[in-house]
């Protein structure tokens, strides 16, 4: 699980400001939901990260935000095409076998569910995701053009058509009941996955249909 | 200062223009003699300290609330850097005096049986933080055990977690023996297996379920780090006579305390070196879990105990109180202090 292989960067943009998509070429296989470890140098940190391209893309996607204070992510956006990145072998369970589920994310826990739909899963799920601002609402289009009105962006710092005003949280409280016989997988920070799961629960979803992923 | 390690305070009093020898003086005044004033140091220089005044503080403090159970447990409360709250639990039993450390303000790891997971995640501490808990512990002298089962995932802060460690279990620190330390772990592999190559305290892995397609709906690392994994690094290891691997078991009513589950036991835990605490689940607001009776837990540990298991019946401790098994929670201080 050490980040001992070399990629070459095709291109690391800013998204949206702080959050970068880091693009390399692909050389392994792997399930849409794995994680893969990221690093710059070999003695420095690294980092795990839910790949966020479809598992058929000719390169592997990588959404992070930079923590100014971090060990990894300062010099993670400062690569440039042409750069070596480190990465591990891909590992992970977070994997959606179920023809219908719900998708539930905010922020960057948009990554194992963006890799799913980008990897034809999309069919009979419905994605709930969460972000402050629209332009934090990322892979916002496509998720929109592949699930269609199954992709239920909100949108906690902005108002805009198409969106419900408020967190994942404030969503799924407003329901007046929830689809009990799927399973529902979670993805966002430990707040985020605890509220949702304690929420689904109140509403009556058995807890082994909850999955979660979380960030550390 | 407090919670630097040797070669840190030896840095400092270079760094000062102090004796190469001032580094062993600092510690020993701090996690020997435990002053908690510089000016106290009276074996450095009246300029030394002078200096060290200007520059460092020591950064240690005393708790802020102490609530005591009829069983004798006492829950500690520390006010840490930036006005966030930890937790940490004295638990008095016969000879033995166990202290239950935090090593995170909250936890990331979002179990669904632990009133600190639902608090979230505020921060990490530092090795000061940590070893402050003990420090200031009015009951510190009766220590006989420490625990890093408090707040927080210990191997999610690694590098404070192993500083505190060494200064707790070096000479020029606590001088404890690390074979009265025991660090607990929901099984991040990368950190445990640093700690099993660095340290030699011992270990205790949460373990819940011996089934994978289970633990991962109690336990979300299950989808990063599964436990065959874990279990196969416990193995690679393999500890010895002087460290032995602990399984922490929360037992939960009509869940995981089948024949099914002792016999799956078995089979994964074939050629550890362990011992499984059975623990009964104290439940938490919201949870969809229930604790289990008396004598479906010694039903369970006869059955393991059948099948050669080692096992010990753990008594829950300081449960009137939030102090027992997954009770930590400063989310109450934390809400107040956003107030």
């Amino acid at each position: 699980m050490q980040a001992s292989f070399t990629a070459h960067v095709v291109s690391n943009r800013e998204i949206a400001p702080g959050a970068y998509l880091l693009r390399f070429k692909r050389s392994f296989d792997f399930i849409a939901g794995q994680v893969i470890r990221i690093g710059v140098d070999t003695s420095g940190e690294t980092r795990l990260y839910s790949i966020a391209s479809g598992n058929s893309d000719e390169n592997v996607d990588i959404l992070y935000t930079v923590n100014p204070e971090g060990g990894l992510t300062p010099a993670l956006s400062g690569l440039r095409p042409g750069d070596h990145v480190l990465h591990s072998e891909v590992f992970g369970r977070f994997i959606c076998r179920e023809e219908c589920a719900v998708w539930i994310a905010a922020g960057t826990g948009i990554a194992p569910f963006a890799s799913m739909a980008f990897s034809g899963q999309h069919s009979g799920k419905i994605l709930l995701f969460g972000g402050r601002s629209r332009q934090r609402l990322y892979f916002h289009g496509q998720l929109n053009d592949l699930l269609g009105s199954n992709y239920i962006p909100c949108c906690s710092r902005e108002s805009f058509s198409g969106a419900f005003h408020g967190r994942v949280t404030d969503y799924l409280k407003s329901l007046k009941q929830i689809d009990l016989a799927v399973p529902h997988y979670l993805c966002g920070s430990a707040g985020m996955v605890v509220d949702v799961r304690d929420i689904l629960i109140e509403k009556g979803l058995a807890f082994e249909k909850v999955f979660a992923e979380i960030f550390f | 200062m407090f919670g630097s390690t040797l070669k840190e305070l030896t840095g400092i009093a270079a760094e000062l223009g102090m004796p190469s020898y001032a580094g062993r003086q600092l510690a020993e005044w701090m996690y020997k003699r435990h002053v908690a004033d510089i000016g106290r140091m009276s074996n450095l220089s009246k300029a030394d300290r002078k200096k060290l005044e200007e520059h460092y503080a020591l950064g240690n403090s005393d708790p802020v609330k102490v609530q005591t159970s009829v069983d004798g447990t006492k829950k500690y409360l520390y006010q840490s850097v930036g006005g966030r709250f930890v937790e940490a639990a004295y638990i008095p039993e016969g000879k033995r005096h166990t202290l239950c450390v935090s090593s995170q303000v909250g936890c990331k790891m979002g179990c669904l049986f632990c009133m600190t997971g639902k608090q979230g995640f505020q921060g990490q501490l530092t090795a000061g933080e940590i070893v402050n808990q003990v420090r200031s512990l009015p009951e510190r002298d009766l220590l006989t055990n420490i625990v890093y089962m408090g707040m927080g995932e210990p191997f999610d802060n690694l590098e404070e977690v192993m500083k505190s460690l060494e200064i707790l279990t070096e000479d020029y620190g606590f001088g404890m023996s690390p074979k009265r330390i025991t660090v607990s772990t929901i099984g991040i592999i990368p950190a445990m297996r640093v700690f099993l190559e660095k340290s030699s305290c011992h270990l205790a892995v949460s373990l819940h379920s011996p089934f994978e397609e289970e633990r991962r709906k109690l336990m979300p690392i299950e989808h990063v780090y599964s436990l065959s994994e874990v279990l196969s690094t416990i193995r690679e290891f393999s500890p010895g006579k002087q460290r032995r691997t602990s399984f922490e078991y929360i037992v939960f009513k009509d869940l995981n305390h089948s024949q099914r589950h002792v016999n799956e036991l078995a089979r994964i835990l074939n050629g550890i070196r362990y011992r499984i605490n059975l623990l009964r689940f104290h439940p938490i607001p919201g949870t969809p879990l229930a604790s289990p009776d008396d004598e479906s837990i010694e039903q369970f540990q006869a059955a393991l105990e059948r099948k050669g298991l080692i096992t010990t019946i753990r008594r829950s401790r300081g449960q009137d109180i939030y102090a027992a098994c997954g009770l930590l929670s400063t989310k109450g201080q934390q809400d107040k202090k956003l107030q």
